[in-house]
Formats: C-alpha cells, structure tokens, sequence
C-alpha cells in the first residue's frame, strides 16, 4: 500500500468503514435478487455522495474536493473488495474527468457540481462493438442548424440505464478508426431519438445499448474542439481503466483472503487443506502476483495525479496486469473453494463473474499488452 | 544515517570525481570486474593498486562504520560514489561473499573484537570470504547439516564435507555452519570462521552446464578454528544463519532490467526477428511475450520502490519484500529463455568466431541462470516461506 497522507488515510478508513457496514457483499446480493434495472443501489449512492465521494477527483470552485485519482483510487479499492455496486467511476471518473479536461467553463459550471453531489450521473458512452476500441467511431455528428444532429448507436455504455448525462464520441469527420475527426458531445440522457436497452450482464452492474436516432444538440454540446475529441477522450478513458484497476485490485484482493480463510478451516483427508503445498505454492503465487499488481495500480493512480507524461503506458501496464491477476485469482478462488465455490449461495461466483466483467471493460489485458507496446514503439 | 550531516552534496560529488580521476587507472576504463571473473587468482598491477586505493578510502564499502575500515556515509553519498565510479567507467573493486553476507551479519552478531579484526580487511580486499553452507546431504533442507566441530578447549575440530562453495578456491576465510550439538537439529548448529590456509582443507572446483566453475566442493580433516572465532552463542547459528539468507536474498532479487545489464529484448528482437510495416515485432507470438516480460518487469520495479517507500514510511518492513527472490529470479531466467529465442541458432553457439561476445554469453547467462532458482534459498523454498510466514498457512500434521 502506498504510503498515504492524512487526508487519503482518513478516506481509505471511512470507505472501509462504510463498505463494510452499509455495502457488504450481502447488500450486493440482495440488489441482485431484487431485479434493480440500474445495476447499483439508489440509496447507497446517495449516501456515497453525501459523503462526497463523487466530487473526488472534481475542483473545488465545482462543488468537489480535489483529493486526485489515489485517493479515490483508494475507495474504489474498498469498494471493489466488498463488490460494491455504484456509478461512481462512469460518473464521479468517466463524466467527471471528461468535464474536467475538456469542458468550458459553462459546462463545468452547469454540469460538475451535479456530479459531485450526485443528483447526475454521468456514463461515457465510447464503443461500438464487444471489444474496447475506442477510435472505432461510425456514430455521426452532422451539421444540423446551428448545432449537430446525432445519429448511430453505442453499446455496453457502463451506467447507460442510470445515466442522466452521456459523453458520447462521434465522428464529424475521418473515417472509422481516424483518430482525427472524434468530437466529443454531451447529450442529456432524456434528449429526443435516445433510446435505451438494459443489457443484462453476468456481474449484474448496470450497463445498456443506446441508440441515437437523429439526436439535435447545440453547438455548445460540444465537450473540446471540433474533429479534436480523441485527446481528451483518451486521458479520460486512461483515467477510468486506472480507477477500474483500483477496483479490481480490492476485488482481487478480497477473492484472495476469502479463499486463504477457506484454506485454513476446510478439513480433508484428516488435515487443513491449506497445509497442503500444492495449494500452498499457488497461493504464494497468488500474493506475489498481487503485490506487483497492487504496485502497478497504484503507480498508475499518482502518475494520473503527477500529470506524468508516461501516464498512458503506466495505465496500460496496470490494466494489463490487474486483468490477469483478477483473472487468476478468481478462478482459483473457485477451484479452492471446490462445490462449494460452485453454488450461487457463495460469494466466489459474484467475484468470478465481476472479475470477466471489469477484465474487458476499457481494454482487456490483451488490448493493454498490445498498447503498451506500440506507446513504447514495437 | 544522515546524508551528508548537513553538507553539500555537489561538494562530495566533485571530491569523489576528482578523487576517481586521479587514482584510476586508465587502462582498466570499462572493463569488468575482476572479482565476478576467473581472472581474480592473478589480478594485474593495476587492479591491485585499485583495490588499494578504493579499500584505504573505505568507499569500496560506503556505509559500513569508519571504524571498522568502511566510509562511514550516507547512502545519498553512497549513491553519488557508485555514479561517479560508472561515470569514470570503474568498477567497485571491494565485494564478494564478505561484502554482501558476511560483513553485514558479523556488524548484527558479532563481538568488538571480532567486528574489529575483520571487518577491516573486508574493507580493504586483503581477504575473501567464502560460505560454508550447503552440504551433499543439506540444500534446501539446510538444517540437516552434518559437518561436525568438536570441542577441543581453545578451539574447535572440524571435520566434513561442504558443497557449492561459491569461489572457495580463491578464498582466504570461510564463515561456516557446523555441527555442535547432534541431539537437536536447528539448536545443534554454530557459526564459526576459521582460515581456509590451513592443513585439511581441500578445494575441488565443480564444472558446472555452462563451462565455468564457480562453485567447489570442499573438505574439511580436522581443520581448526579458535574459539575466539565462534559468532554467537554456541549452538546458536540457525538465527545468524537465517538472517545471513536474508542478505543473500536481498542480493540475488536484482531484477527489472537492471539487475541484467545489456540490451533489451525488444532491441534484440528488432535486431533478430525484425519488425512489420508498423514496427511492431514481426513475429506477434514472440512480441506478445515480450511485451508480458517487460510489463511483469516494470511491475517488478514498481513493487521495489514501493517496498522501500513503505519500509522508509509508518508501516514498517513491507510485506512486499517476500516475494522479491521468486519474482526476481523468475524474471531474470525467463529474460535469458527470450534472450536465446529471439536470438535462434545464433544464440546457441558454445565458442568460436562465428558467434558475437553477447551471443556466446547469452548461452552461458541462459545455463548459469538456472542456478538462480535453486540457490539461496529455491523457488519452492521461497514459495513455503511466503505460504507460512506471510499467509500463516499450517503446517502438514504427520499421522499413521
């Protein structure tokens, strides 16, 4: 764990605190029993935002706190062990710090504050396809009186159903796959030719299809320059895969010392089964995989923070890694655990199923590998 | 320690430069160390009187305490002796077994006396150390050692047989685990030092897969040791021993690319497989490894640094620092496997002009490397102390 200031030793404690008691897995449960079309339960987030969790990484003069991408990096971390369900990293990230980096100041000023309170969420709403690949663009901007007229459709937009506010890319320009000529728009999620398509996914968050049927918006809808979209979309999606991997890590972490309890107690043949080496050794394995993985997070979240100019390999290599490791760990949490890992009654399949689902989100581990490489020129 | 007591680093920097500048000899600019060569039986004139010029400042051993014969610095100062030594292209010409385990156990475990006697020559390189450690019967099972030293009134009697002596044929000391007591195991282990220029001793270098022989076998008829020569209490060496390993550990974990030296992988592929229209690694099977390796190396970085933040900060020795040893050593071997991959047919030459220095000693790093996981303590070793130390997994209970 990175060594913390006050004021993130403060956060990290009150987000355990509150995770623990008022969000456990068996909350995460009951939201799933219950059918819950947005994915996340209302009341829980009103009670994170009240605690300003949303306004984290948001300025100050907009309503939030500034504490940066550790800090929240580090509620995620909480979150993700107890598989807390919320919107905070489509919107209190994603939204967010696509307003940040990109917004004028009128849209800062109309939209951040309602993200940092949260009375909006925001999603951002970037692929085309079931694969992360965000210059993959075909929705279309057209010019269209005075604004834009917007046409196309997104899918597995992360918040979609819940979102009040998109961040949508469009093409204006280019063709699909230009990095040129992405513009970046905000559309209220209730404009006129939006429509929405829960999707039901195997980790039971929220997600959902969108489609843009001849959607007017006005030039000031507009987030950054015209055909200029992709520099801020990028630094924003940077942002969110190094929030997601701090989520995953606490995840990761958690499906950890579940299995390593279930090692100590489970008894076979006359002994613990966690006195065997063969399960031994691969939890070692595990642990060390998990400190590099908690390393390259974490690195990744103060990069963001530093505005370091190697954030987008440092990111990269943080997604990549944590994939792998969350995809390891969850699997083997499963296999430890044996039949009992099997049922729907214990927790080891919500972290097996959310481990795929956050796995893919923003880039899988082989999205990463191959953009890690090619920022570092092979 | 504080870093220079208040002084100015710019100021130290530019002694030690003008230091370096007069006192190395040129003719050693950029060469390798003798002491990781065979060539240290015989040195030259010049790395001899490098060797003294380094030992008389102590800075072959910066922070070790002046009075014992080390520099008694910081490690900013430290750091700005070790860049300025690279920048001149010298080499440290103090190390080995006394310098990385010895010197920093007998400075925890030792008496005045002991530190004083030794310690300095340590400094200086006048005596090299060897480890008697491993026996034919006691690898990764160390405590199972047999080699025995019987009581003689002012010294002690040893008798037994030693193996994988790293360099014991050019040294001068052996600081040795023995036998005291063979009704307990752990607490029937001493830590004693004697001369390796005695009657009874006898070194047999081992050639090992890749050519070389850096390691011995070692017997011991009836060779001496006085008892002013006994670190610790008697019977009580298992906890020297164990924290020595820890020093060991420390040093063999050095990975992350610099622990390695030479070019990186992804230089050598571009060399050897080329690179597509894109300039990617032609071969996306080969590059997607690669790619793998040099993120699990970076992370590898980021873990040590955050290790040493962490010990530095309120939460004391990081958990972090168990899995150094497994990860490192892991990486380093699947570097040099990658190594002689990329590099196909022409990685695999054993001598001759046909072959490049670097491929010829990418063969050798490849067969060498494999020592990596097995000593000081092997991978599966290292992966029982993580499972219970740190994990607090049990033990295996015995029952018929």
């Amino acid at each position: 764990m990175a060594v913390l200031n006050e004021e993130q030793s403060m956060l990290r404690d009150a987000a355990k605190s509150w995770t623990q008691e008022k969000s456990p897995v068996t909350a995460f449960r009951k939201m799933r029993d219950s059918g819950v079309e947005i994915g996340y339960d209302a009341k829980a987030w009103n009670e994170m935002a009240e605690m300003g969790w949303a306004g984290v990484i948001i300025p100050e003069e907009y309503g939030g706190s500034a504490f940066g991408y550790l800090s929240i990096g580090l509620i995620l971390e909480e979150m993700g062990r107890n598989l807390a369900a919320s919107p905070l990293i489509a919107s209190g990230v994603g939204a967010a710090s696509a307003l940040v980096l990109g917004g004028s100041d009128a849209q800062k000023s109309e939209w951040l504050p309602k993200i940092a309170d949260g009375s909006v969420v925001g999603a951002l709403a970037v692929d085309e396809g079931a694969h992360h690949a965000p210059e993959k663009v075909a929705l279309a901007a057209t010019k269209s009186g005075a604004g834009y007229s917007l046409s196309g459709a997104k899918s597995f937009v992360i918040e979609g159903l819940a979102a009040n506010l998109l961040v949508v890319s469009a093409r204006t320009s280019g063709q699909l796959g230009d990095k040129d000529g992405i513009t970046l728009f905000l559309v209220p999620a209730d404009a006129k030719g939006v429509s929405r398509k829960r999707l039901a996914l195997a980790d039971s968050r929220g997600a959902a299809n969108i489609t843009f049927d001849k959607v007017e918006v006005g030039a000031d809808a507009v987030l950054g320059a015209v055909d200029k979209g992709w520099d801020v979309l990028e630094k924003t999606l940077d942002r969110v895969r190094a929030a997601l991997a701090a989520e995953m890590l606490g995840a990761a972490n958690q499906a950890f010392e579940t299995t390593l309890d279930y090692l100590k107690v489970r008894v076979q043949f006359g002994q613990v089964i966690g006195s065997f080496q063969a399960l031994q050794h691969r939890a070692a394995k595990m642990f060390t995989d998990l400190e590099l993985a908690r390393s390259a997070v974490e690195a990744a979240l103060q990069a963001i923070d530093a505005d370091s100019p190697d954030v987008p390999e440092l990111v990269s290599l943080s997604k990549a890694k944590m994939g792998d490791v969350f995809h390891l760990v969850s699997n083997e949490m499963v296999q430890m655990h044996g039949g009992i890992g099997m049922t729907d009654a214990h927790d080891a399949g919500f972290y097996l199923k959310r481990a795929r689902a956050a796995e893919a989100a923003f880039g899988s581990p082989s999205y990463h590998r191959d953009r890690y490489a090619r920022i570092n020129g092979y | 320690m504080a870093d220079f007591g208040g002084g100015d680093p710019e100021a130290f920097r530019k002694e030690v430069r003008e230091w370096v500048d007069a006192n190395f000899p040129a003719e050693l600019k950029s060469r390798p160390n003798p002491m990781m060569r065979e060539e240290r039986a015989q040195p030259s004139e010049a790395q001899e009187a490098w060797r003294k010029a380094v030992g008389a400042k102590g800075w072959g051993t910066p922070t070790w305490p002046s009075q014992y014969g080390g520099g008694g610095l910081g490690s900013a100062e430290a750091r700005i002796i070790q860049q300025e030594f690279g920048r001149a292209g010298a080499y440290n010409p103090i190390g080995g077994m006394g310098v990385m385990m010895f010197g920093p156990t007998l400075l925890e475990y030792g008496t005045e006396d002991q530190k004083l006697e030794h310690m300095p020559l340590i400094c200086r390189g006048d005596v090299q150390w060897c480890q008697g450690f491993s026996e034919p019967g006691a690898g990764s099972d160390l405590a199972a050692l047999q080699t025995r030293a019987e009581d003689k009134g002012d010294h002690f009697l040893i008798n037994g047989q030693k193996i994988w002596t790293s360099g014991a044929q050019y040294a001068d000391w052996c600081f040795c685990l023995v036998r005291t007591d063979t009704s307990k195991k752990h607490e029937g282990i001493s830590f004693v030092l004697f001369s390796m220029h005695q009657p009874g001793v006898e070194v047999r270098p081992i050639k090992l897969i890749a050519g070389n022989s850096p390691f011995c076998e070692t017997f011991f008829t009836d060779v001496k040791a006085d008892k002013k020569n006994l670190v610790g209490p008697l019977n009580g060496g298992w906890t020297i021993a164990k924290r020595l390993l820890q020093h060991e550990r420390g040093g063999l974990s050095g990975a992350g690319g610099g622990g390695m030296g030479g070019r990186s992988l992804v230089d050598l592929a571009r060399e050897y497989v080329g690179v597509d229209a894109q300039g990617r690694i032609a071969d996306p099977d080969l590059r997607t490894r690669v790619v793998q390796h040099e993120i699990e190396g970076r992370s590898f970085q980021q873990t040590a640094v955050r290790a040493m933040l962490e010990s530095k900060g309120n939460s004391g020795p990081s958990a972090a620092t168990s899995i150094m040893k497994n990860a490192g050593t892991s990486w380093m071997q699947l570097r040099q496997e990658l190594t002689l991959e990329i590099m196909g047919h022409q990685g695999l030459g054993w001598e001759g002009d046909t072959f490049k220095p670097e491929e010829l000693g990418a063969v050798r790093g490849w067969l060498g490397g494999k020592a990596f996981t097995i000593y000081g303590g092997s991978q599966e070793v290292q992966s029982n102390i993580i499972s219970k130390r740190i994990l607090g997994l049990p033990d295996l209970t015995q029952h018929n």
